[in-house]
């Protein structure tokens, strides 16, 4: 655990990549060359990867804890938790100063203690808790509870880890990269093999497992249509699609199996069972990329439902045929990475395109009717990819997506070749906006802990004049404010509170915001009647007043017809 | 019957007609110590432990303000005022105010741990205490000042052995030469912000033992890599930084025991050194006045209350301008 605790201290207090790299690194390098240190080591790219295990023990047993520990009462152990918010730092802030100076290697922590205390019952585990806490060193304690509490959350990209692991190893980074996919997977225990598997010399190869090739990930484009031509030179040096707001997704047929694996590299075939049909009428060694919609009918941009219908099957626990009947879900895809076993991320995007036509007008013969392939949309010039992009809403799609004609498939977000054509762009339509006003507001967690930041916000019911006009929440969000705005924010809520709530204040409405949204539905959930997706604030409108801020009438006339 | 009370203008002790660290101008001030919260401009009279008088002249400029020594007994309108070490900056001082038997304290900003550069805390028995709550929650619990010394300069010579400019952020006034008085002079030379300079002058005047410090102008290259700065909190980010090409920084204060507040900082490190009390140190200097009643100003004020409340004690908030929830940069 000190090990850990240490590099995750260091990890934590790091501004700069630099810093984290040198971190990793030093942790890494010899690691690698110590066989003794892979058991601790493979948990520990783990953590550094992304992968969160379950929670170990249930928050009651913390809570209980603090307050047995501190003797506080308990509001005030709850105090304490909302300035910090985190429960995990609470506890490591709150238990008196430790004696115990006990130090057992990570992979002990993860392949034995704490799968055991899964198993036992509340009073067994409190026990275990408690005797595992007071044995801990203090400086070890934040990343013991954050382990269990399973709220561990490194601030590392992945980027940085396969930087870090090719600097240690002398492997190079794709290698890596490709190793390191499904690592993390949910569930998964990881052992000294894995971390040898990943450190060995020689080339990777993913086929042999099963696993997927490294996402090739795009980046924001936010520029004005003029300013397109100096950034992104001659638009026929580009494919443009459209930017589908479903499940990024690798779909794998290698032998008789099939994976599908989503961009969080979670094997999600089970999900969505019914993609079965495609995969079987696919050749061996395939993998496509491509993206997961809810769409009925089956030409290929038809019917593609809005995210949260896709929503509503990820949330079915038992999927039955009736769902799948009504919520039929379709795999658009927009590349193919391997054929017959070979890897093609080298080739030019154009004719990995024209391979992936072609093996999809012959799946489709062969009854895979919910593969689709992803249409090139095409115009003469920017101005009318600019236009095309106006009416990505009209299929249920986000903007527009802009590969290099003639790039390769990259890992991550690197650019893939040399040039300025090697890079990936989602070219989103502007989002969706109302003025909405603050009515409640809850202190965040993380980087935002112990200021105002949470907020939720209201639309008029009615037009003004109208006695029955009241403020009806629609959207929660928290980010998009500067760090200085958020700081003012938080004094004003804390001037114009009218009553708490726990931890949530109600607040005199004096603070209007444009809060941006990717897309919105109808929803019997929420009191609105509408639900948005990705709401955040893109404004502090100072300038207006309260009563100037849009109604649900406004909001409304945003659903799609 | 209460021998001070709050009023728009600040704590007011109307047998006395004078008021405690007013947020508004005031005939008669007392002022608990030199911070901007505290002693503020456009009082016609000022009385202040006497240590303070070359800070409030600096800060305040041309103002009529007596000094008196701790333990100093100064009668205003039968009203019995004497100042006490309150352990917070150089000339910090509580307020105790008697009148016909009855003691009161105020205790401006306060912190238990003697920390060499001013004079220790002093409990001084009273009826009622009214007390700061800048740290009042549980989860701030202050590891000892030779800890946080060691901290700071292994961080400082780590810096220096990579070539790195060592910035330490803290409030120009008393923070800063708390951290002067904590480093290891040997590891490199000690520079301080212009804002800094005049505080050390004057803490130096007064017989604070303080290293020698430089200013950046004059300094080599070389040198400036195994230097360590200190700098007020409004540095960073200006252009006054942009003289250090390689450097790390850190901020010294106590809301750095939350990590989130430190993140928000966007500094490298955090060190956790305060010149306020900790939850415990609270508790313990409240304790110790005997008082029975406890009036709660700025910070986490309903909290201490509340906690007070439920162990006996007749615990109040009170409204001050002081600090504020917020994160102040006096902390």
């Amino acid at each position: 655990m000190r090990a850990f605790a240490d590099l995750y201290r260091e990890l934590d207090a790091a501004t700069s990549t630099r810093h984290k790299i040198e971190a990793l690194t030093a942790y890494l390098k010899p690691a690698a060359g110590d066989p003794a240190r892979w058991g601790q080591a493979a948990w520990i790219v783990y953590f550094l990867a992304g992968g969160k295990p379950k929670q170990m023990a249930p928050t009651r047993l913390l809570r209980r804890l603090a307050l047995e520990a501190t003797g506080l009462p308990e509001w005030l152990v709850e105090e304490s938790y909302q300035n910090v918010g985190d429960l995990a730092e609470t506890l490591a802030l709150l238990l008196p100063p430790s004696t115990g100076g006990e130090d057992v290697g990570l992979q002990t922590w993860m392949n034995e203690r704490l799968p055991e205390m899964r198993g036992l019952d509340d009073e067994a585990r409190y026990e275990r808790l408690t005797a595992y806490a007071a044995a801990l060193p203090d400086a070890d304690r934040l990343a013991f509870f954050k382990l269990i509490t399973g709220s561990l959350r490194i601030g590392v990209a992945k980027g940085q880890v396969v930087l870090a692991l090719a600097e240690a190893t002398g492997l190079d980074g794709p290698t890596i990269a490709q190793r390191l996919m499904g690592y993390t997977q949910a569930g998964r225990s990881v052992g000294a093999q894995d971390f040898a598997a990943l450190v060995a010399s020689g080339q990777g190869d993913a086929a042999a497992d099963g696993r997927p090739y490294p996402f090739f990930l795009a980046h924001a484009l936010n520029l004005p249509l003029d300013a397109l031509p100096e950034k992104l030179g001659d638009p026929q040096d580009w494919i443009a699609e459209w930017k589908f707001d479903g499940i990024r997704a690798q779909l794998l047929k290698r032998g008789s199996e099939w994976r599908l694996w989503s961009r969080g590299e979670e094997l999600i075939s089970e999900t969505f069972p019914d993609l079965g049909a495609v995969a079987a009428a696919l050749p061996d060694g395939v993998a496509l990329d491509g993206e997961i919609v809810v769409a009925k009918g089956v030409g290929d941009v038809e019917g593609i439902a809005p995210f949260a219908m896709l929503q509503q099957r990820l949330n079915r626990k038992v999927l039955t045929e009736k769902h799948k009947a009504e919520l039929p879900v379709a795999f658009i895809a927009y590349d193919l990475i391997e054929e017959y076993g070979f890897d093609l991320r080298a080739l030019p995007l154009q004719e990995r395109r024209a391979r992936l036509a072609r093996l999809v007008g012959e799946a489709r013969a062969n009854g895979a009717d919910a593969l689709r392939l992803s249409p090139e949309v095409t115009a003469p010039d920017w101005p009318g990819l600019f236009a095309a992009r106006a009416k990505a809403r009209e299929i249920g799609a986000e903007g527009l997506m802009l590969k290099g004609r003639e790039a390769p498939y990259g890992t991550g977000r690197k650019r893939s070749g040399p040039g300025e054509r090697d890079l990936w762009w989602k070219w989103k339509v502007d989002p969706l906006a109302v003025d909405a006003v603050l009515i409640y507001a809850q202190k965040g967690h993380g980087r935002r802990s112990g200021v105002y930041s949470d907020y939720t916000f209201a639309v008029w019911s009615a037009p003004e004049g109208d006695p029955a006009r009241a403020l009806a929440p629609f959207a929660k969000a928290y980010s998009g404010l500067t760090d200085e705005e958020m700081r003012d924010v938080d004094a004003i809520i804390r001037r114009t509170t009218v009553e708490s709530f726990g931890p949530v204040r109600r607040v005199t409405p004096t603070l209007v915001f444009e809060i941006g949204f990717e897309g919105i539905a109808l929803s019997k959930r929420h009191k609105s009647g509408v639900a948005t997706r990705f709401p955040r604030m893109l404004r502090w409108r100072r300038d207006k007043p309260v009563a100037e801020a849009d109604t649900l009438a406004d909001l409304r006339a945003l659903l799609p017809t | 019957m209460s021998l001070i009370v709050a009023r728009p203008e600040g704590l007011y002790c109307p047998a006395g007609d004078f008021y405690i660290d007013p947020w508004r101008p005031v005939a008669r001030a007392v002022i608990t110590h030199g911070h901007g919260d505290h002693a503020r401009v456009g009082s016609d009279a000022y009385l202040c432990q006497q240590d303070s008088v070359p800070i409030l002249r600096r800060r305040l400029g041309d103002i009529s303000v007596r000094g008196a020594a701790y333990g100093e007994t100064v009668e205003l309108n039968g009203v019995r005022i004497s100042l006490h070490p309150a352990g917070h900056i150089l000339g910090s001082a509580q307020v105790r105010v008697e009148h016909k038997g009855e003691v009161w304290v105020a205790s401006g900003d306060y912190k238990t741990e003697p920390d060499g550069t001013c004079a220790p805390f002093e409990p001084i028995r009273c009826h009622a205490f009214i007390t700061e709550s800048t740290f009042g929650l549980p989860i701030y619990r202050w590891r000892p000042q030779t800890t946080i010394a060691a901290e700071i300069n292994a961080w400082w010579r780590a810096n220096a052995g990579a070539g790195r400019t060592s910035v330490v952020f803290a409030y120009s006034l008393g923070k800063a030469q708390r951290v002067l008085a904590l480093l290891d002079a040997s590891t490199g030379p000690i520079l301080c912000h212009g804002a800094v300079d005049p505080m050390n002058a004057i803490y130096r005047e007064r017989g604070v033992a303080l290293p020698a410090t430089t200013s950046p102008a004059g300094l080599a290259k070389a040198a400036m890599r195994t230097a360590l700065v200190v700098a007020p909190p409004s540095a960073a980010g200006s252009t006054w930084m942009r003289r250090f090409p390689d450097y790390a920084d850190a901020f010294a204060s106590g809301w750095m025991q939350v990590r989130g507040n430190r993140r928000r900082r966007g500094v490298d490190r955090g060190f956790v050194l305060s010149d306020h009390a900790d939850w415990e140190g609270l508790l313990s200097a409240i304790a110790a006045t005997g008082a029975t009643r406890v009036l709660v100003t700025h910070g986490s004020t309903a909290t201490l209350a509340r906690y007070l409340s439920e162990r006996g004690l007749q615990a109040e908030s009170v409204h001050a301008e002081y600090g504020d929830e917020d994160v102040g940069e006096a902390a």
